[in-house]
C-alpha cells in the first residue's frame, strides 16, 4: 500500500487522527483513549497487519510526553509512526501489551524511566531499575541525582 | 522484588540463577519457578549494568555520542557505530565516498563473523564441550588482529564517523583479510565435524526452546533469532542501507524454531559474510575515505530513525534533534531486549538443563539489553 492510501484508509476508519509531515514514515496522532481499539485493529485489519511493533519508547517535552510507537509490517512491509500525547501529571495509557508481546517488557521500560503508568499491564514492575526506586524517573527532563551524575 | 531460594505453598521452588553465573554470560539475574525439573517460569532482572546510556547521550554532541554505543553491544561495535552514524548522516544528508562505504560493509561483516564466533564457542562450552571455545578464539584472534592494525583498538574500535571512516585502512588491510577467509575457510569445516554433527550436541538442541515464526514476530525477535523461526527478517535485505543492496548474498533462514535451527542459522551466516567480503576485498575504490563535514554537527529539527542488522538483530537508533548540537532524546532499540523477552515463553514447560541451550542460542549480550 501506498504512504497515500495508508494514509487515506486509517482517516476513513479513524476520522479524529491527524497526520504530521516531514517524517520519514508516516506519522499519525492519536488521543490516548482512541489508542486501543485502533492498535487492534492496525494489527488485525488485513489491509494494514501492523504485526511487529519495533521501537516504542517515550521522549519528554517538559509540558508534556509523547508515547511512540513504531510499526511495521512483515507481509506487506509498510511502516507507521503513533504518536500518543501524555499529561506531565500522572501519565496514563492503555497497555497494547495483549496486541503485541513485545510491548510488555518495553512498557515496563517506559513506566520506571518516564513513569508512565500503563492500565491493564499483566506485570507492571521495575525491570531495570533496583527495587525501591519507585517515583524517581531518569529519563524524565528534571531528573537529576547529584550522587550517580549522569549528565557530563 | 527479588524472591528468596525456597519452596512456596504449591511445592513449586524459587530458583535464581545469575546475575554471576557461567551460563548468563554477564551479569543477568533469572528468577526461575520450577516444578521437580520444569520450568514453570521465567523472569529476567536487569540492569546490573545499566549505564543510562540513552541519557548520558543527550548531553554529548553528534560526534561524541557514537563512541558510547561501542559499549552496548560490544561484539557488534562497529555495527553499532555504523547505525548512529548513518542516522547523523541521515540527519545532515551527507553523501558518503563509495570507498568509505565499502570499508564499512568490509567491517560489519567482519564484525558478524568475529561476533558469531564467539558465540558459537561459547554456546559449546555452555553444552559441556570446552575445546570448541579455542578452535573458535584461533579465528576470532585473526579477526582481531586484523582490526588492531586498522582501528587501533580490538574490542571498542570506534572506527566509524559521520561521513565515513575515520582513517583509511592499513596497508595490509587487504592481505590480511585474504589470508582470515583462507584460514577461516580451512577450519570451518572443523566446526561441523566437531560440534554440529555430533550427535550429543544435537540431541540437546533439537526440539528444545520452540518458538513459532507468529510468537517470534509478536515478541519482536529480530535477527538469527527469528530467522530460525522462519521469519524473514535481515534489515540489509529488507531496508538496504550502504551498498547492501548490490551485493550478493543470502538471507539464511530455518524453519523448525528450536534451538538448533537458530545454530544452524548461525553457522551458515558465517559463510554469507565470508561470501560478502569475498565480493568486496578486491573491489575497494578508490577515492576519499571520509566526506567533509563541519566541525560542529548540528541536526535539524527534526526526527531520525535507522534500522541496522547487528550479529543479534535489528539495532535502531532513533535521534529526536531541537536543531542543536546534542540530541534531545535518543533510543537505542537493542535487539537483545525483545530477544530475551521470548525467553519465558520459550522455556515454560521445559527442563532446567534445557534452559542453557536457550539461552545460548538467544546469543544475549547483557550490556546490549541492559544500555
Amino acid at each position: 500500500m501506498t504512504i497515500e492510501a495508508l494514509k487515506e484508509k486509517i482517516t476513513a476508519l479513524f476520522p479524529a487522527v491527524t497526520f504530521e509531515e516531514g517524517s520519514q514514515w508516516p506519522t499519525v496522532l492519536v488521543e490516548p483513549t482512541d489508542w486501543h481499539r485502533m492498535a487492534e485493529v492496525l494489527r488485525q485489519n488485513e489491509s494494514f497487519c501492523f504485526d511487529y511493533l519495533f521501537c516504542l519508547t517515550c521522549i519528554d517535552w517538559k509540558t508534556h510526553l509523547t508515547m511512540v510507537y513504531h510499526l511495521d509490517s512483515t507481509i506487506y512491509r509498510h511502516n507507521l509512526v503513533v504518536k500518543v500525547k501524555l499529561e506531565k501529571v500522572n501519565p496514563a495509557i492503555e497497555t497494547v501489551s495483549d496486541i503485541w508481546q513485545t510491548a510488555n517488557f518495553h512498557e515496563r521500560e517506559v513506566y520506571e524511566m518516564f513513569g508512565v503508568n500503563f492500565l491493564n499491564h499483566p506485570d507492571l514492575r521495575l525491570l531495570i531499575l533496583p527495587d525501591g526506586w519507585e517515583g524517581k524517573n531518569p529519563l524524565l527532563k528534571d531528573f537529576e541525582d547529584p550522587i550517580n551524575m549522569i549528565k557530563l | 522484588m527479588v524472591e528468596e531460594i525456597g519452596s512456596t505453598a504449591d511445592g513449586n521452588i524459587i530458583l535464581n540463577v545469575g546475575p554471576q553465573h557461567p551460563a548468563t554470560h554477564g551479569v543477568l539475574h533469572l528468577v526461575i519457578t520450577i516444578n521437580g525439573e520444569t520450568i514453570q517460569k521465567v523472569e529476567p532482572h536487569l540492569g546490573y549494568i545499566h549505564r543510562s546510556i540513552e541519557k548520558m547521550c543527550e548531553s554529548l554532541t553528534y560526534r561524541q555520542f557514537i563512541y558510547v554505543t561501542s559499549r552496548m553491544d560490544y561484539l557488534s561495535s562497529h555495527i553499532n557505530n555504523h547505525a548512529c552514524a548513518l542516522c547523523v548522516e541521515k540527519g545532515l544528508q551527507i553523501e558518503v565516498p563509495l570507498r568509505a562505504q565499502v570499508i564499512r560493509v568490509l567491517m560489519d561483516e567482519l564484525t558478524r563473523i568475529a561476533s558469531h564466533e564467539l558465540w558459537w564457542g561459547a554456546m559449546a562450552m555452555d553444552l559441556g564441550a570446552f575445546t570448541p571455545f579455542f578452535h573458535a578464539f584461533r579465528e576470532r584472534e585473526a579477526i582481531n588482529d586484523i582490526m588492531e592494525e586498522t582501528c587501533g583498538a580490538r574490542l571498542t574500535m570506534n572506527y566509524m564517523v559521520p561521513g565515513g571512516v575515520m582513517q583509511d585502512i592499513h596497508p595490509n588491510f587487504q592481505k590480511r583479510v585474504k589470508e582470515f577467509i583462507a584460514l577461516f575457510k580451512s577450519k570451518v569445516s572443523e566446526y561441523n565435524e566437531l560440534v554440529t554433527g555430533n550427535i550429543i550436541f544435537q540431541n540437546r538442541m533439537k526440539g528444545v526452546g520452540n518458538l513459532s515464526a507468529a510468537d517470534a514476530i509478536s515478541f519482536g525477535c529480530t535477527g538469527p533469532t527469528a530467522r530460525g523461526s522462519g521469519v524473514s527478517c535481515d534489515i540489509r535485505k529488507l531496508y538496504p542501507y550502504e551498498i547492501y543492496d548490490t551485493i550478493n548474498f543470502e538471507e539464511i533462514l530455518e524453519t523448525e524454531g528450536d534451538s538448533f535451527a537458530r545454530y544452524m542459522v548461525r553457522v551458515r551466516e558465517m559463510s554469507q559474510s565470508i561470501s560478502i567480503i569475498e565480493q568486496l576485498i578486491d573491489n575497494i575504490p578508490e577515492g576519499d575515505f571520509q566526506a567533509k563535514t563541519k566541525a560542529v554537527l548540528k541536526l535539524p529539527k527534526g526526527e531520525f530513525y535507522q534500522r541496522v542488522e547487528t550479529a543479534r538483530g535489528d539495532f535502531g537508533v532513533y535521534i529526536v534533534s531541537e536543531g542543536g548540537t546534542t540530541p534531545y532524546r535518543i533510543k537505542f532499540r537493542s535487539p537483545g531486549f525483545s530477544n530475551l523477552s521470548a525467553l519465558d515463553h520459550m522455556a515454560r514447560g521445559s527442563k532446567l538443563g534445557d534452559l542453557v541451550a536457550m539461552m545460548g542460542t538467544l546469543d544475549l549480550v547483557i550490556p546490549d539489553i541492559d544500555r
